[in-house]
């Protein structure tokens, strides 16, 4: 029934006040209308940004090749060229920076996706995408295939199983109480991170100290410098499944901001949400920790920046994290590889310039919460 | 278009030991204003829990044209009735439009996001309630009369039938309060069926169609405000002396408490 929009308006003093204003009102909602279309091709424009970086940061790195080369090997790709450049120079742009740049691209947009869902889900800003234990659970996964094998996909994949496997365990511990509360949840996932934590410990004091330790050690820094394409084909599934449907509910998330008994007269299915948003959002994270190693702080200052930029609102803020935590991320991995010398893990430099930055943030007190 | 709401014997317990309400029947039909009215604790906010299926009641039956409202499905239940809380939780600052849009929700299917539709009918249940100068202010920041106007704008963003107002009035202001009951009014006039329940019998003599008395978990009486808030019911439901006195320049009744002498009438509950 429309009933707001097909009011009969009785003829009572205050009825006849508010059909006065209509003219008015009607100018308001094409003010409002034009903001809202505004505002959304400026963040249409902001897309541009992580293109941006990632061409610039196709010239950046240790092994130097010439800009001019560089630009030329890219248009040689299209036009026919005289070939000026050498094996290494070309191999050096598409098999070491080209993968590099577009896992940097692919794990700051996931972590950062990821982040925004779950503070959404979890009702806190403070929340980041290894609340369930996602990290911990990998980094075991991780380390026990360190010490049986070598191979890079067997990491990788007992990495994602991890993930996985001690978010379930959250979930599933969660659901013994038998308490609707969101916070349950979260206290599930604080004890699951410190079992796998302490696994990991285990793991770590049993590895041969010479041969295994340095390298569980250095995972678990997280890093992208090894990163191939066989990497970012293997996890692409996943990272495309859990992003396109967060995307597509990211309305939804809003509601999640009221109260349970709200949403549910609001007609949200609480339990129904709450699933795929773990669902989705361990995908993401577990994908991209499989293939980077742990990085954190990605997860828990993006979303906080896209806040201060558009708002809460999910339908602008989920698109907006894509955005923003991509680009950071491949800063950051850039400065990993050319601040000094020899390379910086990459979860090390998000942390030591996260971590102050986020300070920042809050000084300025306009990360749109508190 | 019409609505009936039916309650028949409902009993409602957190332990299924200690009924929180028992046989609580009443009906409203298309345009009616109820008015719940009693002293704290007497379980009215969880009726009105129980009418939307947000809690779920123990015995008895309560029926929306008919039908069982634990059969009806929440998108369509949301789509009928709306529930204004009494009390509010925003995780985030949203913008008074963001908050109201939100009631657009059963509306909108789970894949989309509001249309141009959905932010039309947002701006106009945000200038019903008034607060058109509020629409891009963070509902953080906004006092708690303009939050409670915010959430009736929420609710009429549902387009409902049936809206269910738990103490829109309490910590409020006076010019607060008496632009919620207008706005209750006005709602009324275009066909809205209203439940509400409040602390101030007065607000009964304002708007109400029909007032029922809650006391220790049942309706002592049912009726028209004129029959019954009366000295002695309210005597009875608040253990105080209350006056209903005619005042000639409201136009119409009005409750005054009368401050007891120590000791003079103060029963013990057991």
């Amino acid at each position: 029934m429309d009933s707001v929009e097909h009011a009969p308006v009785k003829n009572n003093p205050v009825s006849s006040i508010e059909s006065i204003r209509i003219p008015e009102i009607a100018y308001d909602l094409n003010v409002i209308k034009q903001k809202i279309h505004i505002a959304r091709n400026v963040r249409i424009l902001l897309f541009i940004l992580p293109f941006a970086v990632m061409f610039w940061s196709l010239f950046i790195g240790r092994y130097e090749v010439e800009p001019v080369t560089v630009v030329k090997i890219l248009l040689s790709q299209i036009f026919p060229m005289e070939r000026t450049w050498t094996n290494a120079d070309e191999t050096i742009l598409f098999q070491v920076r080209f993968p590099r740049i577009i896992a940097a691209v692919i794990v700051g947009a996931a972590l950062s996706m990821a982040g925004a869902a779950y503070q959404g889900l979890f009702k806190n800003p403070l929340v980041s995408p290894d609340i369930l234990g996602v990290s911990s659970g990998a980094g075991f996964g991780a380390a026990v295939a360190i010490l049986y094998s070598t191979a890079a996909w067997m990491i990788q994949l007992s990495a994602f199983a991890g993930g996985i496997l001690a978010v379930m365990g959250s979930y599933f511990l969660s659901k013994l109480y038998k308490s609707g509360q969101i916070l349950i949840l979260v206290l599930s996932g604080v004890i699951i991170s410190a079992f796998f934590g302490a696994l990991l410990s285990i793991t770590k004091y049993v590895a041969d100290p010479y041969e295994k330790l340095p390298t569980i050690v250095f995972w678990l820094m997280g890093s992208l410098s090894s990163v191939r394409y066989s990497d970012i084909y293997a996890i692409l599934p996943a990272i495309l499944i859990g992003g396109s449907i967060l995307l597509l509910i990211r309305w939804r998330i809003n509601l999640l901001a009221l109260s349970p008994d709200e949403a549910k007269t609001l007609g949200i299915d609480l339990k129904q949400i709450t699933r795929v948003i773990i669902v989705c959002a361990t995908l993401l994270t577990a994908a991209s920790v499989c293939i980077s190693g742990i990085i954190g702080w990605v997860g828990l200052v993006v979303p906080h920046l896209g806040r201060m930029i558009t708002g809460p609102d999910y339908k602008k803020l989920l698109p907006l994290t894509i955005v923003m935590g991509s680009s950071y991320l491949l800063v950051m991995d850039d400065l990993s590889r050319t601040l000094i010398a020899t390379e910086i893990p990459l979860g090390i430099l998000t942390a030591l310039l996260g971590a102050p930055f986020f300070a920042y943030l809050l000084w300025r007190r306009k990360t749109g919460w508190a | 278009m019409g609505l009936t709401y039916s309650a028949e014997k409902l009993r409602f317990s957190w332990d299924g030991k200690r009924d929180i309400f028992r046989d609580v029947s009443f009906s409203l039909t298309t345009g009616e204003i109820f008015c719940i009215i009693g002293p704290n604790g007497t379980g009215k906010s969880t009726l009105m829990k129980c009418m939307i299926d947000i809690l779920e009641y123990q015995e008895g039956i309560a029926r929306l044209d008919g039908t069982d409202i634990r059969t009806i499905d929440r998108k369509t239940l949301a789509k009928r009735i709306a529930y204004v809380p009494q009390g509010y939780q925003v995780a985030f600052p949203y913008t008074v439009l963001e908050y109201v849009i939100m009631g657009r929700a059963p509306y909108i299917s789970p894949f989309s996001s509001p249309e141009e539709k959905d932010l039309e009918i947002a701006v106009m249940a945000i200038q019903e309630a008034g607060i058109m100068h509020l629409i891009d202010k963070s509902i953080n920041e906004v006092s708690g009369g303009e939050h409670q106007m915010a959430l009736i704008a929420r609710a009429l963003a549902q387009q409902p039938e049936l809206l269910l107002l738990d103490e829109p009035t309490s910590h409020l202001d006076f010019g607060n309060q008496m632009q919620v009951l207008s706005l209750i009014e006005r709602l009324k006039d275009r066909g809205i069926t209203i439940v509400m329940t409040s602390h101030f019998p007065d607000h009964a003599f304002m708007v109400s169609d029909v007032v029922g008395i809650m006391k220790d978990g049942s309706f002592t009486t049912i009726g028209p405000a004129e029959k019954v808030i009366t000295n002695d019911s309210l005597k009875e439901t608040y253990h105080v002396d209350i006056r209903v006195e005619y005042v000639e320049i409201a136009g119409r009744k009005v409750c005054i408490p009368i401050k007891n002498q120590p000791g003079c009438y103060c029963p013990v509950k057991g």
